[in-house]
């Protein structure tokens, strides 16, 4: 779709339709009637309103096209303006904004769950709000609604800046984009309604997979023609952490949902993979959507926002290429160590703790160059909240990513695994790096995206950051403690040889934790919502001619 | 990269960039700190030294098996051995003990209670409570009141065989539907009764004449003239103020229109017969024997 929407650069004075915008128009027709079908001929509930949503869609996006069709100019969008890039900011505005949105969403199911955990009364018997469907909900908001809206929204800008290029494609961004909010649609409607196949963070069921698959090449022929036809010589480190990012969640996504539908008007599927095989490629697929989701795309935004926002070099381009190489190499082997001690044979289960541990250098590699980068502006930190964000995010990177090598020893994750430590680690990376690094990123990019001159307020910034570390630190220390209490009383022995605690027990030791851990959620949640207002009113505030601010200057192309 | 023609000295670290810029940002070309370089290698000879001590290379068929000779399954085996044999002296000796010796010998009793509150937190709490205080439907054992007998024989026969299970030697009693037997007036006489019996204010319309009669010759068969019960049958004690199902007339009414079956199923086979020895002193030691035959 990308390169039909530039081949059609020699129209003439009449307007007429691209091959692009044609091609998705019957595409969406073609998808409209298919999805009436199904809703009639599918015997399950939750499966037909699917299908009329994909059906309304289709329709919309039908629509949608003529209209823009009607209002646009006969020629396409110039690639150049004045000798300067002429930037494609739409979908990356829309990106930004959504994932605020979602953000806030995936936040407030967190503390939902976190309070039903604590108080399962909480959870009222009603199954469409109980903690196993909310928990999906609130992962796949989190990760992949929240973290990839920003991935997305700041890949496109990052692209078009460091290549001197205007985004490839005419309503291919416009599709990714849509296409990737409405596959979160199905998604998280699906687990409300009990549609799951139950495989952690890949719970959507085959259509929906499907669905995505077609958005996330649509995404990578985007990025890759846009570098293509870059106007710098070099590809810039950030762009190299994106590719990975995207051409490897497309691998991991199409091995870990290899499964066949019962037929076209249900949704249910069965995977290809059996037994102790499906576990392992399960978390083959966890642990690099942490490494390629999680990380790599992350890096990627960290490359990019913090060197521009401390005005300085990045500190070692030799350091980013061997851990770049060495990260995507590394991250690959690691998934055994999600299943130490269980039926997965031996030998998976010392080479995946091998590499766990020589993948520790290559996480903190990452990390010296981002800090590093502030050598020559640490003074910065005292007077830019956001700045102070981002460094703050490497902290916990480095953090986490020493925490995970060590977790993935065995005899540490004999006491480990199973328990509430697990969860503090995985969220030491969730709220701590990739949380903060997106936020910083975020307060970053709306300036930029709409042409103001500042953050509306650096005091509000201040208090988003002083409010969600504290409600980090209650999250993480709360399970620490949980988590190794847990562990500790799960293999207590009496002096007579029998377990010292029963399983209820070691429950009901966790009630207090759980309690501070919600708070802990609370905290953050409140932080991110003064983030928002912060935001609605950097893009509402009347655009003042003024000096820019040094940290937040919109930068120029040259 | 670096001795590029066109060297651009950064001025505050005296380091060359790679001479490159995007969008403003330019790169060190700093070497790789050394501390990093050195751990990045130690950790590589050390996951080679890991991958030859234990099983790691897989092979066409298996795979090599580490000079350590591990397995994971051969460890855990070890570890349960361990286990066993420090348990084995009072284990063997409370194998074939019989419960009066058990009761007598001090040392033999707190391994039993040991053992069977163990057992009890993974087997019985889930329904009964980690300290067996019992639930709707789910006996109390704190208390005294034994419906099905709380001598240990009685209590190991029970836990072996199940209430109502699916084993041939389970224990069976059946709480009628007395729906299908008595009329509505009837039932709420009783209702009354049982409430009475257990010590409850009942309402203006208990004709007790009536409900004697009636308690006489519906109930008194399995529960006895005055509603003491009858553990033969695992029928209830009346006149007390334990109540399995609730005490409230909804309740009683539900208890008596459409009759009660809850279950408990048998251990035998799931629990090695020790275990069940065990648990049946355990179980005894919550309640108590007091008042029991």
């Amino acid at each position: 779709m990308a390169q039909q929407a530039q081949s059609t650069g020699s129209v003439g004075p009449t307007k007429a339709f691209t091959a692009g915008e044609l091609g998705l128009v019957l595409t969406a027709i073609g998808m409209a009637f298919l999805s009436i079908l199904i809703a009639a001929k599918t015997t399950s509930g939750p499966y037909a309103c699917h299908a009329s949503l994909f059906a309304l869609a289709s329709a919309g996006s039908v629509f949608a096209i003529f209209n823009r069709y009607l209002a646009r100019p006969a020629e396409p969008a110039s690639q150049e303006i004045n000798g300067k890039p002429n930037y494609n900011y739409g979908p990356i505005k829309f990106g930004t904004l959504i994932s605020l949105f979602w953000g806030i969403a995936g936040f407030l199911v967190g503390c939902i769950i976190a309070f039903q955990l604590a108080f399962p009364a909480l959870n009222f018997d009603m199954p469409w709000i109980s903690f196993g469907r909310l928990r999906p909900l609130h992962t796949s908001a989190v990760i992949f609604a929240f973290g990839g809206n920003v991935l997305i929204a700041s890949s496109f800008y990052v692209v078009q800046r460091t290549c001197r290029a205007r985004l490839s494609g005419d309503l291919a961004p416009w599709f990714v984009v849509l296409g990737y909010n409405f596959f979160i649609v199905i998604a998280g409607t699906g687990y409300l309604l009990g549609v799951t196949q139950s495989k952690e963070y890949a719970e959507p069921e085959w259509y929906a997979d499907l669905f995505l698959t077609f958005v996330w090449v649509t995404y990578l022929v985007v990025f890759l023609a846009t570098i293509a036809k870059r106007k710098e010589p070099h590809i810039y480190v950030a762009n190299w952490f994106y590719i990975a990012f995207i051409v490897t969640i497309a691998v991991l996504h199409l091995g870990n949902n290899a499964t066949v539908p019962v037929s076209l008007y249900s949704p249910k599927s069965y995977i290809v993979w059996s037994g102790v095989q499906d576990a392992m490629m399960q978390w083959w697929y966890g642990h690099n959507a942490v490494g390629f989701f999680l990380t790599a795309g992350f890096l990627a935004i960290m490359y990019y926002f913090v060197p521009k926002r401390a005005e300085r070099p990045v500190y070692s381009y030799r350091l980013s290429i061997i851990h770049f190489w060495a990260l995507i190499f590394l991250y690959m082997w690691v998934g055994p160590h999600h299943l130490h001690y269980t039926a997965l044979p031996d030998w998976a289960q010392t080479l995946g703790m091998a590499f766990s541990i020589v993948l520790w250098m290559p996480s903190w590699g990452g990390m010296i160059n981002g800090l590093m980068t502030l050598s020559g502006a640490w003074d910065k930190l005292r007077t830019d909240p956001v700045l102070r964000m981002l460094v703050v995010s490497i902290a916990f990177y480095g953090m986490s990513t020493f925490e995970g090598p060590l977790m993935s020893i065995k005899v540490v994750n004999s006491l480990s695994h199973y328990t509430d430590w697990t969860v503090g680690h995985v969220h030491s990376g969730a709220l701590g790096w990739v949380g903060y690094v997106s936020f910083g990123a975020i307060y970053c990019l709306v300036p930029w995206l709409w042409n103001k001159p500042q953050l509306y307020s650096l005091r509000l910034v201040n208090w988003h950051f002083w409010i969600s570390t504290l409600g980090i630190v209650f999250y993480i220390t709360s399970m620490w403690v949980a988590g190794i209490l847990q562990g500790l009383m799960w293999r207590a022995y009496t002096s007579l040889g029998f377990l010292e605690y029963s399983f209820i027990e070691t429950v009901e030791a966790m009630h207090p934790f759980y309690i501070i851990r919600a708070l802990g959620g609370v905290l953050f949640l409140i932080g991110a919502l003064i983030m928002c207002w912060n935001i609605y009113r950097t893009i509402v505030e009347p655009a003042a001619e003024q000096e820019r601010v040094p940290g937040g200057a919109l930068a120029t192309a040259h | 990269m670096s001795g590029a023609p066109h060297e651009d000295i950064d001025a505050h670290s005296g380091t060359a960039t790679t001479g490159h810029e995007w969008d403003g940002i330019r790169e060190l070309n700093t070497p790789l700190p050394k501390w990093w370089l050195y751990i990045l290698y130690a950790t590589i000879v050390w996951a080679i030294g890991y991958i030859i001590v234990y099983p790691a290379i897989p092979l066409i068929s298996g795979h090599t098996p580490g000079v350590a000779g591990w397995t994971s399954r051969g460890a855990v085996t070890q570890e349960l051995a361990q286990l066993t044999q420090q348990r084995a002296p009072m284990t063997s000796t409370l194998e074939k003990a019989s419960f009066s010796e058990i009761t007598k010998d001090e040392r033999l009793r707190t391994f039993a209670l040991a053992q069977g509150r163990a057992a009890f937190g993974d087997n019985c709490a889930p329904c009964h409570g980690a300290g067996g205080g019992g639930a709707f439907s789910f006996p109390n054992l704190n208390d005294d009141d034994w419906i099905w007998g709380g001598s240990l024989e009685a209590i190991q026969q029970t836990i072996q065989y199940g209430i109502r299970s699916t084993h041939p030697d389970t224990r069976i009693g059946i709480m009628p539907a007395f729906a299908q037997i008595l009329n509505t007036k009837e039932i709420g006489q009783l209702v009354n009764h049982v409430r009475a019996l257990g010590g409850l204010t009942t309402e203006n319309t208990y004709d007790k004449p009536l409900a004697d009669r009636l308690f006489g010759e519906q109930c008194a068969a399995c529960h006895g003239d005055g509603g003491k019960g009858n553990i033969e049958l695992g029928a209830p004690n009346l006149v007390d103020s334990i109540w399995l199902f609730g005490s409230d007339k909804a309740s009683i009414l539900q208890t008596l229109a459409r009759g009660r079956a809850s279950m408990m199923p048998a251990w035998n086979g799931r629990l090695d017969d020790t275990t069940i020895k065990a648990l049946s002193v355990y179980v005894q030691s919550l309640g108590g024997v007091k008042t029991v035959p």
